[in-house]
């Protein structure tokens, strides 16, 4: 075991090194698709922090990313960055604690379609105040914040992500989760406040989330509800994390670096035949990864009842 | 890629686990992705003047892409090719596109522009379709320093974009001046009394609508013009029914919608079926496309609209007729940034000519100080806009003219009060 966690320390710190690279070789391209990786790779990562323990499909993503971003749209020329940032998490945290105390208790297919339902919602309740309010759809974001800075921003992110998902493992909170992802029930008598170590985590994932959209947003210079509250975010981070496998902390990031690099591929090769041969790997995907995502997921329960009933029978 | 897509894949593998299917279905799902990788990977060569875009072919994007820009552009490559390429000096060399979908995604939009200036280091690079991707885009050019003809994007901050980034050209104008000339029309209209001055006005909830409304309003009010109803609608509404109805019974003179082209085209047919028969009837987007026309045919006499163009010029008719013969099944420009775009294009290539040599500086040097022969006239930049721009049009015997401003030459006289609907 501590083998083990050495030798992944010991990965995570070489990737860092690398990555850190990044900015020196002076090519915007590469530094674009590495801003696109260390994105996705949070984004599955927070994403996996909450869903990968307590089992809930989350497809709020999109709705927390379109807050930060829109954070700054609104805020970006008026406040210091730092306090921006510091905004837009507050954002997400509260907006997190609100929609998880009244929908945490929804479990299964309910919570993935209330999830869903968020980001449309708070798109809409965005269009609604532009139009009838503030009378701007559509908003500029002019910053002082260079594309290496961006990058410096999510780097830093992407560290402190990990070290949050370690610290949470590693704390009762991460282990409460755990009980409740096996058996909500048995969790409860337990004595573990379920709905506080729910709420508390999926806060914990969203202002991680709600963090990248506002990083994120001066790359465009131009912000309405459709650029930034875009549900394809929402489904690309979910296929990445189920891919990588979100029950562990590193997992989403097995899924997050090839799928980005996959779709850079087949956008820059095959930019016409893009959406068909993305249908063809992914069906590939499946049929060859024989239990694949979905697999990794099914394996932990199998284990653990096979070992039970070894134990019944000696 | 959804996950509806992605679970109902996993659906099918289920149900064939055990059998031999699975791996044949694999080895046809591979086969297939060969073959549409071998047809894609055909293409390119040649040393020459590399162009780069990318353009939406997927996503909300797609529909105005590909009535307004990928055309044109298509057009533009093949007329110059077919002549033996842009003149640099005393040689002419051939076009070479490099071209990817953006997927109507601003992120998407950035990176590709960043592949083709780092990877594919193109010479120049011909901009993205609509306001929001070609202010994502804005940026980036500026930083690598090409010159940025956007000429399909509408937005009050031209003026400043182009002088925070002195390569962007905004050819299109702003949606306050369209407004402006609207006002201006309608009160010439009105001292001439041909109309009333009672307006209705409705707005799609989206950046176009809310930026004309927030423009037309005080200009409505200043003009002394009486704002019967205002309202705004949800982008995507079904029925516009309602709204129609109640714009009638308070009979207006003029009827404004800055609308989208779904809705234009249901605004439109919704005054016909309800005979509301205003003496101006403008709708927005889309009332300068050629489906409006085939659409209403008869019906479409003495509409107004966003857009226009000198219909009579000898240079517009000849761009028209080499548009349907290029384009897929003959497709017609749209009346209103098509030309334009063409236009932003023959410039690009007049300046690049007039330098002789890949020399992107001087290029946007040229663009910005020099004067052009283009389709839709001889155009000089004054900071980085033209000066001429045409905001009203009207469909007056099947062809949609510039009517407004007036002073803008070819500019017909308006047909007020419009004439009456009739059956289909």
């Amino acid at each position: 075991m501590s083998a083990r966690s050495a030798i992944l320390g010991a990965l995570a710190l070489a990737a860092l090194a690398l990555l850190t690279f990044v900015p020196r070789l002076g090519n915007p391209y590469y530094l674009a698709l590495a801003i696109s990786l260390l994105q996705y790779t949070v984004l599955a990562t927070a994403w996996g922090m909450f869903s990968g323990p307590t089992r809930y499909v989350s497809l709020a993503t999109t709705a927390f990313f379109g807050v930060g971003a829109y954070t700054v749209a609104v805020l970006g020329e008026v406040l210091p960055w730092p306090l921006v940032l510091l905004i837009a998490a507050a954002l997400g945290a509260i907006l997190a604690a609100l929609v998880g105390l009244s929908t945490l208790r929804l479990s299964g297919v309910y919570f993935v379609i209330f999830t869903f339902g968020l980001t449309e919602l708070i798109r809409q309740l965005v269009v609604w105040f532009e139009v009838n309010k503030s009378r701007v759809l559509g908003r500029y974001v002019f910053v002082d914040i260079t594309q290496s800075d961006i990058y410096w921003q999510l780097l830093l992110l992407t560290v402190a992500v990990f070290l949050l998902g370690w610290l949470i493992a590693r704390s009762r909170l991460g282990f409460a989760l755990r009980v409740i992802g096996e058996d909500e029930t048995v969790a409860k008598h337990c004595g573990i406040d379920t709905t506080f170590a729910k709420v508390a985590l999926f806060a914990i994932s969203a202002t991680i989330m709600t963090l990248v959209g506002a990083i994120m947003a001066p790359r465009w210079t131009y912000i309405e509800p459709s650029i930034a509250f875009n549900s394809m975010i929402s489904f690309q981070v979910l296929i990445m994390a189920l891919l990588g496998g979100a029950h562990r902390l590193w997992g989403p990031v097995l899924g997050a670096v090839p799928l980005t690099l996959l779709f850079e591929l087949l956008s820059a090769r095959f930019p016409n035949t893009f959406t068909i041969i993305l249908g063809c790997i992914f069906l590939l995907i499946v049929y060859l990864l024989p239990r694949g995502v979905a697999g990794l997921f099914e394996k932990l329960p199998a284990k653990l009842r096979g070992e039970n009933i070894k134990r019944v029978a000696a | 890629m959804s996950a509806s897509q992605w679970r109902r894949s996993k659906h099918i593998r289920e149900e064939n686990m055990t059998t031999f299917l699975t791996r044949r279905a694999a080895l046809l799902v591979a086969a297939t992705c060969a073959a549409t990788l071998g047809l894609s990977a055909i293409a390119e060569a040649q040393s020459s003047i590399k162009i780069g875009y990318a353009i939406s072919r997927t996503g909300p994007n797609t529909g105005g892409a590909a009535v307004t820009t990928i055309p044109n552009y298509d057009l533009w490559v093949k007329e110059v090719n077919a002549a033996g390429g842009i003149k640099l000096g005393d040689k002419r060399v051939p076009i070479e596109v490099v071209q990817y979908d953006d997927r109507s995604n601003a992120e998407e939009a950035v990176r590709a522009l960043e592949r083709l200036i780092n990877q594919d280091k193109v010479d120049f690079i011909l901009p993205p379709w609509g306001t929001g991707l070609n202010l994502a885009v804005g940026p980036t050019l500026n930083r690598e320093g090409y010159p940025h003809l956007a000429a399909t994007a509408v937005t009050d901050r031209a003026p400043e974009l182009a002088k925070r980034w002195p390569n962007s050209f905004w050819l299109l104008g702003t949606s306050a001046d369209a407004a402006k000339s609207l006002v201006e029309l309608l009160s010439k209209l009105r001292d001439e009394k041909k109309i009333g001055d009672t307006v209705a006005m409705v707005s799609i909830a989206d950046g176009f609508g809310i930026d004309l409304s927030s423009a037309a309003r005080p200009a409505l009010t200043n003009a002394k013009f009486k704002l019967a109803y205002d309202k705004s609608y949800p982008i995507g509404t079904q029925d516009l029914a309602p709204i129609v109805n109640e714009i009638k019974a308070l009979n207006p003179d003029v009827f404004i919608a800055f609308s989208y082209p779904p809705d234009t085209l249901a605004l439109t047919e919704q005054a016909r079926i309800t005979g509301f028969n205003p003496k101006v009837f403008y709708t927005g987007v889309g009332t300068a496309f050629p489906l409006y026309r085939a659409k209403f045919a008869k019906n479409t006499e003495g509409v107004m609209g966003i857009g226009g163009w000198s219909g009579d010029s000898p240079a517009i008719k000849d761009y028209l007729a080499r548009h349907k013969a290029s384009a897929a099944n003959g497709a017609e420009p749209d009346r209103w940034a098509s030309a334009v775009t063409y236009a932003s294009l023959q410039m690009l290539q007049q300046a690049i000519e007039r330098v002789g040599k890949i020399d992107r500086a001087a290029v946007i040097k040229d663009l910005q100080t020099g004067s052009f022969d283009t389709v839709i006239g001889k155009v000089k930049l004054e900071n980085n806009m033209p000066t001429r721009f045409w905001w009203v049009g009207q469909w007056q015997n099947g062809e949609f003219y510039g009517i407004a401003p007036a002073k803008n030459e070819g500019a017909r006289t308006a047909i007020v009060p419009k004439p009456a609907w009739v059956a289909p």
